[in-house]
């Protein structure tokens, strides 16, 4: 049986697809089989930042519908065999999917999958909704900002109401938080919330904190997962959070000013890398 | 005021302003958490009756609905004005 994971905000912009992408590249790399769906029907984004969109022929409403099975739809990653995506639809109808036909592609996949990672659209719809329905725990993207903390709460609110673990009285879906775009500068000036708050006001576990990186505009430019990218601050950060996910026990970082020395100050070009 | 406070350092920073209005709306999203969806609608009708015959704000009115294990109890406070502020004499 396969661990459904299902990535989610609630507030557009957060970070949910990049975090989709590298946590679902990341626990591949580790030899985990992995699947990472798009469940943003009508704005598909998950094939770019994975590098693939020019891969795309069947997507999760194809199969949904009967048109193609999971086999045809699913694009096997460049970089990794263990990994595996499934696009979503540019249909604009939002009813393709429906809660059956998702139960149904997540049973399946659940028989050859070790991780299943489900990439939320933005929201409290229907698609939300769906994405999180099965899911077993949840990765909680927030940034350090008073619209996105709040919307959070609200998908922490779903999370433990509108799930089938919470309709049938199982155990919770486990709640993590991941912090993204955080820039410790700032929170030493005051101007950011910092970490401590964000998980008091959540009081949800913290999964991991992804420092504000130059690093992930270049890796969506290039359709890289920003885990690949193992020199880079956001890159690291997001490896820690794939081994706290599978249950080890590692030092945060990138919590704090990163003191660059002279030269580095001096050659470094652009940056923190 | 804005002078004084910035040459003393006290200017209170942006963050902190933030995680008290933080503090305030999560917990009211939280008490409306696992309530049933007719809630907000059921709360506002009952403001517009309350409002024909008393002149209340819309903070003066708290609704909130406890569950036990065989029957659930929908409470109503509502802060009523001084005397002679009714609506209709």
């Amino acid at each position: 049986m396969a661990k459904i994971i299902v990535v989610t905000s609630g507030k557009g912009g957060v970070g949910k697809t990049t975090s989709a992408a590298a946590i679902a590249t990341g626990l591949a790399l580790r030899g985990n089989k992995t699947v990472v769906i798009d469940f943003d029907v009508g704005l598909r984004n998950l094939d770019l930042i994975m590098g693939c969109e020019r891969r795309v022929v069947y997507d999760l409403v194809n199969v949904i519908q009967g048109e193609a099975g999971l086999k045809q739809a699913m694009i096997r990653d460049k970089r990794s065999e263990n990994l595996h995506i499934l696009p979503a639809s540019q249909t604009r109808d939002k009813d393709a999917l429906t809660l059956e036909g998702v139960e149904k592609v997540l049973m399946d996949l659940s028989e050859e999958f070790d991780y299943i990672i489900c990439d939320s659209p933005a929201g409290i719809e229907r698609g939300a909704q769906l994405a999180l329905y099965f899911a077993d725990e949840a990765v909680v993207v927030t940034n350090p900002e008073v619209s996105s903390v709040r919307d959070s709460d609200r998908i922490l609110g779903l999370l433990s109401s509108k799930s089938r673990r919470a309709e049938q009285n199982r155990d919770p879906i486990k709640e993590h938080l991941l912090v993204t775009r955080y820039n410790p500068n700032r929170v030493d000036d005051g101007d950011m919330l910092n970490l401590e708050d964000i998980r008091e006001i959540l009081a949800i576990d913290l999964v991991g904190l992804i420092p504000e990186s130059e690093a992930v505009l270049r890796a969506s430019n290039q359709g890289v997962p920003v885990i690949h990218d193992d020199k880079s601050d956001a890159g690291q950060a997001y490896a820690d959070t794939v081994s706290r996910l599978m249950g080890e026990d590692v030092p945060l970082r990138f919590q704090s000013v990163q003191k660059r020395g002279l030269i580095a100050r001096m050659f470094g070009g652009g940056g923190r890398r | 005021m804005r002078l004084l406070d910035f040459l003393k350092g006290e200017r209170k920073k942006s963050a902190s302003v933030a995680k008290e209005r933080l503090q305030i709306i999560v917990a009211h999203q939280r008490g409306h958490r696992g309530q049933p969806d007719y809630m907000p609608m059921l709360e506002q009708e009952l403001l517009e009756v309350i409002r024909r015959y008393v002149k209340v704000d819309q903070d003066a009115i708290n609704i909130s609905l406890d569950s036990d294990n065989d029957c659930s109890v929908l409470e109503l406070n509502v802060t009523l004005p001084n005397e002679g502020e009714t609506v209709k004499g």
